[in-house]
């Protein structure tokens, strides 16, 4: 379990990144690695290039913008659990990152890179989506802002072109009653199944390859989850609806 | 005696390098200069397959490479690997070789070897070796190799590796007289001990002392010494085996041999360099003996009180695809059903199958989980059926306190039959049940409860080396090795009574044969009944003889001398005394004495003594090595019971209170044995609600990694109130029984009998999972 | 990069492991490697103060930055940290293998949360896995860490380990 060959380039601003980025075939960003560096160990992924953002100063800042919560590229999740600015804009965000994995993990995981790894069943995309958020891609073109609803395509696929860097998500205020429920098999592993309450829009997670929108008054309808070891399609739609009431009763 | 440590909280003298960061594991070693080549197996990635050819051309153009091996490279490659433990009753046992070179029979069967200047090198030639496989049909499952549609090994007819009929009584006429019967069907999937240290093996040559040197991450150290010396033509005193800290072993870290063990010191004598290899997470998982996968058919008879008449076992065990433990496993089981019960009338028979999965060796509990949980579970439908209070079944079915030695009749591990020495099983109930007070408030919350019986201790022997330093100190000796259970200071706490010193001045080293080269294993709760009483043994043996040095020079009887606070010294009187740090000055009859004691012993050597220094039967040095060989087990015993809420519409299980009650006859060390205790019953909590290995139909293991095998972290790991009760073992001078396996065995009948109160479902397998809840409360 | 507050000479191999360099390269075995998946936690050293698993983060990233492993929290001679102190009075080890994730987790939690509740104890320990202890021992020490981190005196509190961030 040892990362196979790749090349490694550590640039130090974000214009160096997106022409990197621009320039190599078959790139991989890495921010955080939580994800990505066990996907090298299990030689699962196999990128030519590693493009580690880490290097790149100012970019890690968690910030007041247009009403709700910017946070950076760099940001640790550990930084968004602890920040104020958060917690008091953007609860749901706050309650949301405390059930990412543990803390050891989210002291190094980013919550942009949560999104751009866009896997189905974790926390992040589906509150960006419940909150109608969105992120800033750059690329030598230019930012482009991609909503929350256009972002997430597939499983671990979103808009992102190969030339962009996801370099800020924004997070709206969290509006009226809020909540995030999930089950999953032990603390902070990855959901069979998660919903997010903001208001009375709600979006789910780990029932489809993105996170997806749902009617609160029949929150399992048009879904057809996969099976796995730990929950099949009907225990999937099962604990949708449970969780559903569960986050409505509140 | 005295008995100053046996019995104390003596906190362990092993933690201040442990907690440095000073161990030593053996991915740890460097040692001779050159740093070790690393190293990586190709595994087999087909569960069942032919293999046409195999090309390591490429992998051995890699730059970094050193050496390929292929089982055609190897003298020993057309060797099947032992049966560590051959038994009559295994008539078609099946081992793999080292390198499989014509069929592979499980995913993760090595097939090549790969030698380079790091293990990041290693993998990227293991990725470049070419082998041509022609898949077979694939047996998975012990029903789907029973049925024998197709076969693991062509010349093994239906799959089946042994069979095993017992009887004790007449079955069926206690059945067909009985005012009830009942049938029942429980099924066990495979498992995973998963130490968080996985394997390792290092290795080295040196050619000027023709001495091969390894370290190894085995339960074993001695066995593994001696095989490596057959293997290579070598004596045993040219072979040491090192088994230095072990990050945990709970069983599978046993085995004459894993590939690798051969492989390592094989290819550090051929290229003349430290060779190691270090396992990973993933190939843990598909390459080191799983276990717990049963399937049993029960029929029982039983009375209007509910007391079991007659009980049928029928059971199938999943042995995967060899058989290198020989059927241990199946042994067990079928041994320990009964458990603390009266069962008039028992009729065991058990198949032990071939499948296309790893093979299966023994994993704390080692078939009695299973055991347990089949025997519980009935007493429980015997409650239901007849409106009993469960507890009070048991009450009515336990062997009681005066019935001992008791003979179940059926055979054990070690050849002989199970004869229980002591115990006192209605007290381990009372008390748990007791502990567990009344029922919490609320909905869909489960009470259960189990009590168990553990053959522990078994032999053959093993022994010890104790030495009076002339500084005082004392070094001890043991060829088992510990895994984390405290061998260094239980073994000390043991040596430190017996010579009247403090525990701190008493150093333990175990599992290493250079320091002491004969014994068996750490395993089957074995190591304080047999490695603590050859302690005992070798500490009296120097006790002793230090009283008889000491006696020619305090003008005293040896009967009336003591060993009191490092002293010799007659009874009574204190002040009459030597140091033994004088005694071992004494014990060394040179002209010229070393060390600490000397002053103190010259003021004797003026007192002249007739015949020569040495006399007849007298040995130098203030030492001794003792063995223990034990009669036969001892059996410890136990109950849990425990409060459980599941959440009805998620099925997520809480465990609101779980209380044990353990008797492993005298503990030595209550600290240890409430660890012991405490672990046991998370990985119990593992292995009923949260760990199995899936394999799917093509023989592929599809959660080997700890990201999908879930094995707990704190947040699934109740709090555990413990108890003790002590009931001595008449069968060793300390009283003492095993104690490592007892907290995982009774766990899944306790939750499962627990979940099926709170759920209302019936339990009749194991692990649990909320998905497996939720379908069976939809069914 | 700094280890242990002591400068030593990069990494060159961009794969290689930080797991592996401070083991294999700079010998400092007491960092161990359960899983190199992330989820078992053996491996936890602190970064810039902070916990993280060096099985997760390539060397070369480390370039440049405080890398603290248990081997640093107590010089050999000197007494133990105190949540090394602790784990060995309350028993919070059997093999010692996942020890010093533990304890480099425990450091991190108590910079954070020096009187840590019962649940920021079951969280702050949640992303480590041992399979000797069952826990309930592991708990305690945290319980106990607490306790001791207050009573010693600077500099074995603890201070400047865990800060960061």
């Amino acid at each position: 379990m040892k990362p196979p060959p790749f090349e490694y380039h550590s640039p130090s601003t974000v214009e160096e990144a997106c022409a990197l980025l621009g320039s190599l075939e078959d790139a991989k960003v890495l921010a955080g690695g939580q994800s990505l560096v066990p996907l090298l160990n299990f030689r699962l992924a196999r990128p030519s290039h590693l493009v580690d953002i880490n290097r790149i100063p100012g970019l890690d800042a968690i910030y007041e913008r247009d009403g709700g919560v910017a946070v950076q590229a760099l940001a640790r999740q550990a930084g968004v659990e602890d920040s104020e600015l958060v917690a008091r804009v953007c609860p749901l965000l706050t309650a949301a990152v405390r059930l990412v994995a543990h803390r050891v993990i989210r002291n190094r995981g980013t919550v942009c890179g949560s999104l751009a790894h866009a896997d189905p069943a974790s926390e992040l995309p589906a509150v960006l989506l419940a909150l109608g958020g969105h992120v800033i891609a750059r690329s030598a073109r230019g930012d482009r802002v991609i909503e929350a609803g256009t972002f997430f395509r597939g499983v671990f696929e979103t808009a992102l072109e190969p030339d962009e860097l996801l370099v800020e998500a924004w997070f709206p205020a969290s509006p009226g009653p809020f909540a995030i429920l999930e089950e999953s098999r032990r603390h902070g592993d990855f959901a069979l199944a998660g919903v997010v309450r903001a208001a009375d829009r709600l979006a789910l997670f780990g029932v489809a390859p993105t996170p997806v929108l749902a009617d609160p008054a029949d929150p399992a309808r048009g879904l057809r989850p996969s099976g796995d070891l730990e929950a099949t399609p009907e225990f999937r739609l099962h604990l949708v609806r449970t969780l559903t009431d569960r986050a409505f009763a509140a | 005696m005295t008995t100053k440590w046996f019995g104390e909280r003596v906190q362990r003298v092993e933690d201040d390098r442990l907690l440095r960061g000073r161990g030593r594991f053996t991915d740890d070693i460097q040692e001779g200069g050159d740093r070790a080549l690393e190293s990586c197996l190709v595994r087999s990635p087909y569960a069942h397959a032919r293999i046409n050819s195999i090309d390591v051309s490429a992998a051995r153009a890699l730059p970094g490479v050193v050496a390929v091996y292929v089982a055609a490279d190897l003298p020993f490659g057309d060797t099947d690997l032992p049966i560590l433990i051959p038994h009559p009753n295994l008539t078609h046992g099946r081992t793999q070789r080292c390198l499989a070179s014509e069929v592979v029979r499980y995913a993760g069967e090595a097939v090549a070897f790969v030698v380079a200047d790091s293990r990041y090198i290693a993998e990227d030639a293991a990725e470049l070796v070419q082998v041509d496989y022609e898949p077979l049909p694939v047996v998975i499952t012990p029903e789907v190799a029973a049925a024998a549609e197709h076969l693991v090994h062509d010349d093994v007819p239906g799959n089946v590796a042994a069979e095993m009929l017992q009887e004790v009584g007449d079955v069926g006429a206690a059945m067909k007289s009985a005012p009830h019967r009942k049938r029942l069907h429980f099924r066990f999937e495979r498992g995973a001990a998963s130490p968080m240290e996985a394997r390792a093996v290092w290795a080295r040559w040196s050619d000027p002392e023709q001495k091969l040197t390894v370290y190894d991450s085995t339960q074993s150290p001695t066995s593994i010494r001696g095989g490596l010396a057959v293997l290579f033509g070598l004596p045993e005193s040219s072979v040491e085996v090192i088994a230095p800290d072990v990050g945990g072993g709970f069983g599978p870290k046993i085995m004459l041999f894993y590939p690798d063990e051969l492989l390592v010191p094989f290819a550090a004598m051929q290229l003349g360099r430290p060779v190691k290899w270090t396992e990973d997470r993933q190939e843990h998982f598909l390459a080191v003996n799983h276990e717990r996968g049963q399937v049993h058919e029960v029929e029982v008879g039983f009375d209007d009180a509910g007391r079991v008449l007659a009980l049928s076992v029928d059971f199938i065990h999943d042995a995967g695809a060899y058989t290198p433990y020989g059927i241990i496993l199946p042994i067990i089981t079928a041994a320990q059903v009964p458990g603390p019960y009266r069962v008039p009338n028992y009729r065991v028979r058990f198949r032990d199958v071939y499948t296309n999965a790893t093979p299966t060796s023994p994993y704390r509990g080692a078939g009695r989980p299973h055991a347990c949980f089949v025997m519980e579970r009935t007493l429980d439908a015997i409650a239901s059926d007849l409106g009993l209070d469960r507890p009070e079944v048991r009450r009515r079915n336990f062997i009681q306190p005066d019935e001992f030695p008791y003979d179940l009749g059926v055979a054990w591990q070690d050849g002989n039959t199970v004869i229980y020495d002591s115990g006192n099983y209605p007290a381990l109930l009372e008390k748990a049940m007791q502990m567990l007070g009344p029922r919490p408030a609320g909905d869909h919350i489960g009470m259960g409860l189990g009590a168990y019986v553990e053959g522990t201790g078994v032999g053959p022997y093993e022994g010890a080396h104790v030495q009076v330093l002339v500084s005082g100190k004392v070094v001890a000796a043991t060829g088992i090795p510990s895994q984390g259970q405290a061998h260094a200071t239980v073994w000390a706490q043991i040596v430190a009574d017996e010579l009247g010193v403090d525990v701190a001045d008493v150093e333990v080293t175990s599992g290493d044969t250079r320091r002491f080269p004969w014994g068996v294993g750490t395993f089957a709760s074995r190591g304080a009944v047999t490695a603590g009483n050859a302690m005992s043994v070798a500490a009296r043996m120097v006790a002793d003889k230090a009283k008889h040095i000491a006696a020619d020079h305090l003008e005293a009887d040896p009967a009336d001398l003591e060993l009191v606070g490092g002293k010799v010294s007659v009874k009574g009187s204190p002040d009459r005394g030597i140091p033994l740090a004088a005694v071992s000055v004494l014990a060394n009859p040179v002209r010229y004495a070393f060390g600490g004691g000397t002053e103190a012993a010259t003021q004797f050597t003026s007192r002249p003594r007739p015949g020569p220094p040495l006399q007849d039967g007298e040995q130098p040095g203030l030492e001794a090595t003792g063995y223990y060989s034990p009669p036969g087990s001892t059996w410890a015993a136990g109950c849990h019971a425990a409060y459980v809420h599941i959440d009805p519409k998620t099925f997520r299980m809480e465990v609101l209170k779980y209380v044990v009650v353990h008797d492993c006859g005298r503990v030595i060390n209550p600290l240890v044995v409430e660890g012991q205790i405490e672990g046991g019953v998370a990985q119990g909590i593992g292995g009923a609600f949260y760990e199995r290995l899936a394999y799917d139909a093509d023989g592929q293991l599809r959660n080997a990694s700890f990201m999908e095998f879930l094995m707990p972290y704190a947040t699934e790991v109740p709090a555990i109130e413990i108890d003790h009760i002590e009931t001595p073992s008449p069968l060793n001078p300390l009283g003492i029984k095993g104690a490592g396996e007892a907290g995982v065995i009774p766990v899944g009948a306790v939750i499962g009998s627990a979940i099926e109160e709170a759920l209302g479902v019936s339990i009749t397998e194991m692990p649990l999972s909320p998905l497996k809840l939720y379908e069976l409360s939809r069914a | 990069m700094k280890v242990n507050g002591f400068v030593h000479p990069a990494q060159r191999d961009p794969r290689r492991l930080l797991s592996d360099h401070l083991r294999h390269d700079l010998g400092l075995t007491g960092t161990h490697v359960g899983c190199e998946h992330g989820v078992c936690g053996c491996c936890t050293v602190l970064f810039d103060g902070a916990p993280v698993r060096s099985c997760l983060m390539l060397a070369v990233q480390a370039e440049g930055h405080e890398v603290s492993t248990v081997e640093g929290l107590a010089v050999l001679g000197a007494p133990l940290h105190p949540v090394q102190q602790a784990f060995h009075e309350c028993h919070g080890l059997q093999c010692g293998f996942c020890t010093p994730g533990f304890v480099m987790s425990v450091v991190g939690l108590l910079a954070q949360h020096p009187n840590p509740t019962r649940e920021q104890i079951e969280e702050g320990i949640s992303g480590n896995l041992c399979r000797c202890t069952g826990y309930a021992s592991i708990r305690r020490a945290v319980q106990r860490a607490s306790e001791l981190s207050q009573q010693t005196p600077s500099p074995l509190r603890g201070e400047g380990w865990g800060k960061g961030r």
